[in-house]
């Protein structure tokens, strides 16, 4: 025997999650390339243009049979794709603008086929393509286990499911079996077609991928989901990594739980909160969605505003103290062994005058110098450094007036950057930089 | 006064309208309500053809598509607010504040994330449609199942209804698309340099940020003022299709402008006017399809970018080609006969170049000058493409067999020239 409760979980959530999650996988996985190309509002485009096609094959059928909506949707989808490439090499037209001439038009054309159908008291309903009804999907489980898994219980499942699944192992097998053309094809089209992969072939096959996503997800989620979920996944991915095969992976996991998380907030929550009915789980799911891009704009380990904003802070840290010492290393270089941190603070021009304190703080912690009072004194550790980096200066300041033309009283403040650089040193044996003032030799 | 256009469908039939309803209703006399609300149609044409053309040259029309998603939140989260104040949530002021409110929002996301992520455009703007979108979404299921009253009003939003519009929404959505075009007209000029030379306007002083700010404010401007009549999703076309069709016929900005905004007058006014006269005719999507047939017009017949006449272009210049190859191997070998058509052959002869129709007839004397003159560029570009571009001599005759026929009179007055100061025998190919 099934307990009730899980039964009422078979019968109103099992389709509605498993659907979710299936368009969510399927579209995610896609939507790498899209992102990748800068195409990613082909998605948009297709899901809005198949209205027509839907409408159409309803009208022919005059049935609301999946696969009849399936094929008008499909049609309609590849004409959109077929009209938005004659418009922009045959008008010459923007991208952008041809995208939207052409899927705006065909919407037009299908919401007022939908208006006449409606004159004929047709049900059909254009909210369903743009939001879903993922809660509709719900069918009466049985009581026992061995009638679930029966083959009367299979025929139950809802063409759609069965639809989407069948869409997912799909778009698992296609990228699985083109993922290195894919790959190179949307890198670099040039290369692919020299290594003998036709890359507008492949351009073609990932468009009728994006709109058999989009036609087969329409009825269970809408279109929003479906555009959410062709670009979110896979920026959020894209923010957290370098590495396609990762970003696909990533992307992979993120459109699964965007889709779970999402369907549970939108069911479970307004319980909680005491409200009537349930929530639109398909725009909860987009909202998680954009919700993880945003997540991972900020907290992303590679390319998140924190990491890069300390990645920055730690650089300015190391250049201020490189630029610390090398002004002891001048000063010891003109008789005196200690300075005076007020003399010192003017010359650090990159520096804010309340930062110092802190930067000989952090100096002195990696014993490079020695702060008694108010002077500052180079460590042996600090002297080798320092003569490190005036080495760095001095020899650039030499490259920059032989190699490059620069006049030397104009060199000080390009070397002042260079030096810095983790690049090696340029090549030289001088012994004097252009001032005439001794390069220190190399510490090894 | 305060009659609503959806009775006035009520009262008229299945039929097609009389010819002089017809004419009362294109010429503003039947009834004060359908005229406010194709006069407000009309101007909303306007003011998107007119922005609709800044948003092209600066390459924002998707952009476009993302503000007017991006503005269900807003009208949902203002119904709710409104609601929840008891203020009247159906009171399209306040709903259209919300709108403006989370386009704006809408558009600062866009900003965010381009400035401050790796993210391109296109994902930018397909993050911010979708989410925003989603949140709109989302809200309008709380509203259906919270509110006592039904959320159906808000539903026009989204594919636009004129039925419901009453004469104060026809006036007040007109007098925001003026304001929009008032304000595009006024700023016309620094609006322009941004969009051809963002450089070069910001070294004559004009702020480019904030000039693509307020393109992008006019695009929010445009977008809530079509809300209720075009409906959100198709209100991005009355950007995009206008400009993208009246570009078939100028070059030129200004031209480029008064254009859109022509198209998208007529297209305004005839998708209001149809909406009015015949029954389940939802005028946002009449507009767009106006506007789009007016597109695949300008496409298919604009005198110097549009499809026929490439076309004609191209057969042209194919044509010439084939002649010149024809008269060129005849003139060079004249025992040789190169393969034509028949067709060809008639028209050689049409041209008075060839004595006869046979394949092998002999040229004429204007064949033989023609023939002449098109094997002498021939040789005027190889030797050119030899001794001055530094081609290798084994890849000359493939190069030359392409452009020999786009040479013009100066190029070869100045090829001649140019090979006689360096020396080379020109007695062969002399006319």
């Amino acid at each position: 025997m099934i307990s009730e409760q899980l039964r009422q979980y078979i019968s109103f959530d099992l389709f509605p999650l498993t659907s979710a999650v299936c368009v969510a996988l399927s579209c995610g996985l896609i939507g790498n390339h899209l992102v990748l190309r800068r195409q990613s509002m082909m998605g948009d485009a297709i899901s809005h243009a198949v209205l027509p096609g839907l409408v159409a094959a309803f009208l022919l059928a005059s049935s609301r049979s999946p696969m009849v909506m399936f094929l008008g949707a499909g049609a309609s989808a590849l004409v959109t794709v077929g009209l938005i490439e004659l418009v922009k090499r045959l008008g010459r037209v923007e991208p952008g603008a041809a995208m939207g001439v052409v899927f705006s038009v065909m919407f037009a054309l299908g919401v007022l086929m939908l208006e006449q159908a409606a004159a004929d008291h047709v049900d059909l309903d254009a909210d369903c393509v743009l939001y879903g009804q993922l809660e509709t999907l719900f069918f009466v489980a049985p009581t026992t286990w061995d009638q679930l898994f029966s083959v009367d219980t299979l025929i139950e499942i809802p063409t759609q499911v069965s639809t989407l699944v069948g869409l997912t192992f799909l778009v698992i097998i296609f990228k699985l079996a083109f993922h290195k053309e894919l790959r190179i094809a949307s890198f670099d089209p040039g290369l692919a077609t020299t290594q003998g992969i036709h890359a507008g072939l492949i351009t073609v096959l990932l468009m009728v991928m994006t709109a058999a996503c989009a036609v087969a997800s329409f009825e269970a989620v809408g279109s929003i989901l479906v555009i959410a979920m062709l670009i979110c996944p896979a920026s959020t991915a894209r923010l957290c990594t370098d590495r396609l095969s990762t970003q696909i992976k990533l992307s992979a996991i993120f459109a699964i739980a965007a889709a779970i998380l999402g369907y549970l907030l939108a069911s479970f929550v307004p319980e909680m909160l005491g409200m009537p009915s349930s929530l639109n789980a398909a725009g909860m799911i987009s909202v998680v969605a954009g919700s993880m891009v945003a997540i991972a704009a900020i907290a992303s380990p590679s390319h998140g505003l924190i990491a890069k904003s300390i990645r920055q802070r730690v650089l300015r840290n190391t250049v201020a103290i490189e630029d610390l010492i090398g002004l002891l290393y001048r000063a010891k270089e003109t008789g005196s062994a200690q300075s005076k941190i007020s003399s010192i603070a003017p010359a650090m021009t990159n520096i804010n005058t309340k930062d110092i304190n802190q930067i000989i703080q952090s100096a002195t912690r990696q014993g490079l110098l020695i702060h008694t009072n108010d002077s500052l004194e180079l460590t042996d550790a600090g002297q080798s450094a320092g003569a490190k980096i005036i080495r760095r200066h001095r020899l650039w300041e030499g490259y920059l007036v032989d190699q490059a033309g620069i006049r030397p009283d104009n060199v000080h403040d390009i070397a002042e950057q260079l030096e810095h650089l983790p690049t090696d040193e340029p090549d030289s044996d001088t012994q004097t930089d252009p001032h005439g003032r001794p390069v220190p030799p190399h510490s090894d | 006064m305060n009659l609503t256009l959806a009775q006035s469908l009520t009262q008229t039939h299945d039929e097609m309208p009389s010819l002089r309803e017809v004419f009362d209703t294109v010429t503003l006399q039947s009834g004060f309500n359908t005229n406010a609300v194709i006069v407000a149609a009309s101007l909303l044409g306007i003011a998107g053809g007119i922005i609709g053309a800044f948003a092209l040259l600066r390459k924002r029309s998707l952009t476009a598509d993302a503000l007017s998603h991006a503005t269900l939140p807003g009208i949902t989260s203002a119904f709710l607010i409104a609601s929840a104040m008891g203020l009247n949530a159906r009171s399209l002021p306040i709903l259209l504040l919300g709108a403006t409110i989370s386009g704006i929002l809408g558009v600062l996301c866009i900003h965010l994330i381009l400035a401050y992520t790796r993210l391109r455009e296109d994902a930018a703007i397909g993050i911010v449609l979708s989410v925003f979108f989603g949140i709109g979404v989302v809200l309008l299921s709380v509203i259906q199942s919270t509110a006592t009253s039904s959320a159906a009003g808000l539903n026009h939003f989204i594919y636009g209804q004129t039925a419901a519009m009453l004469t104060g929404d026809a006036i007040l959505m007109g007098s925001i698309a003026l304001i929009a075009i008032v304000i595009a007209i006024l700023a016309m000029k620094e609006i322009t340099i941004v969009c051809f030379n963002e450089s070069f306007a910001r070294v004559t002083g004009i702020p480019a940020g904030l000039i693509d700010g307020l393109i992008l404010a006019l695009i929010v401007l445009v977008t809530v003022s079509g809300l209720q009549a075009v409906g959100l999703i198709l209100i991005v076309a009355m950007l995009i299709i206008p400009p993208a069709a009246a570009r078939f016929w100028t070059d030129r900005v200004r031209m480029l402008i008064i254009l859109s905004a022509l198209i998208g007058a007529l297209s305004g006014f005839v998708g209001a006017s149809v909406s009015a006269l015949l029954p389940r005719k939802p005028a946002g999507a009449v507009i767009v399809l106006c506007a789009g047939s007016i597109f695949i017009i300008s496409m298919l017949a604009a005198p110097a970018r549009g499809v026929i006449a490439q076309l004609i272009r191209h057969a042209k210049l194919k044509l010439r080609i084939a002649i010149d190859h024809t008269l060129e191997s005849k003139y060079e070998y004249p025992e040789h006969h190169p393969r034509t058509t028949f067709s060809l052959r008639v028209l050689l002869r049409l041209k008075g170049f060839t004595q006869s129709l046979s394949p092998s007839s002999a040229l004429s004397q204007s064949g033989l000058a023609r023939g002449r003159r098109v094997r002498r560029n021939h040789m005027l570009w190889e030797q050119y493409l030899v001794s001055c571009a530094d081609i290798a001599p084994s890849h000359v005759d493939w190069s030359v067999d392409q452009v020999e026929h786009i040479l013009d009179d100066d190029l070869i007055a100045r090829l001649e020239s140019e090979i006689r100061a360096s020396g080379l025998d020109l007695q062969e190919i002399s006319p």
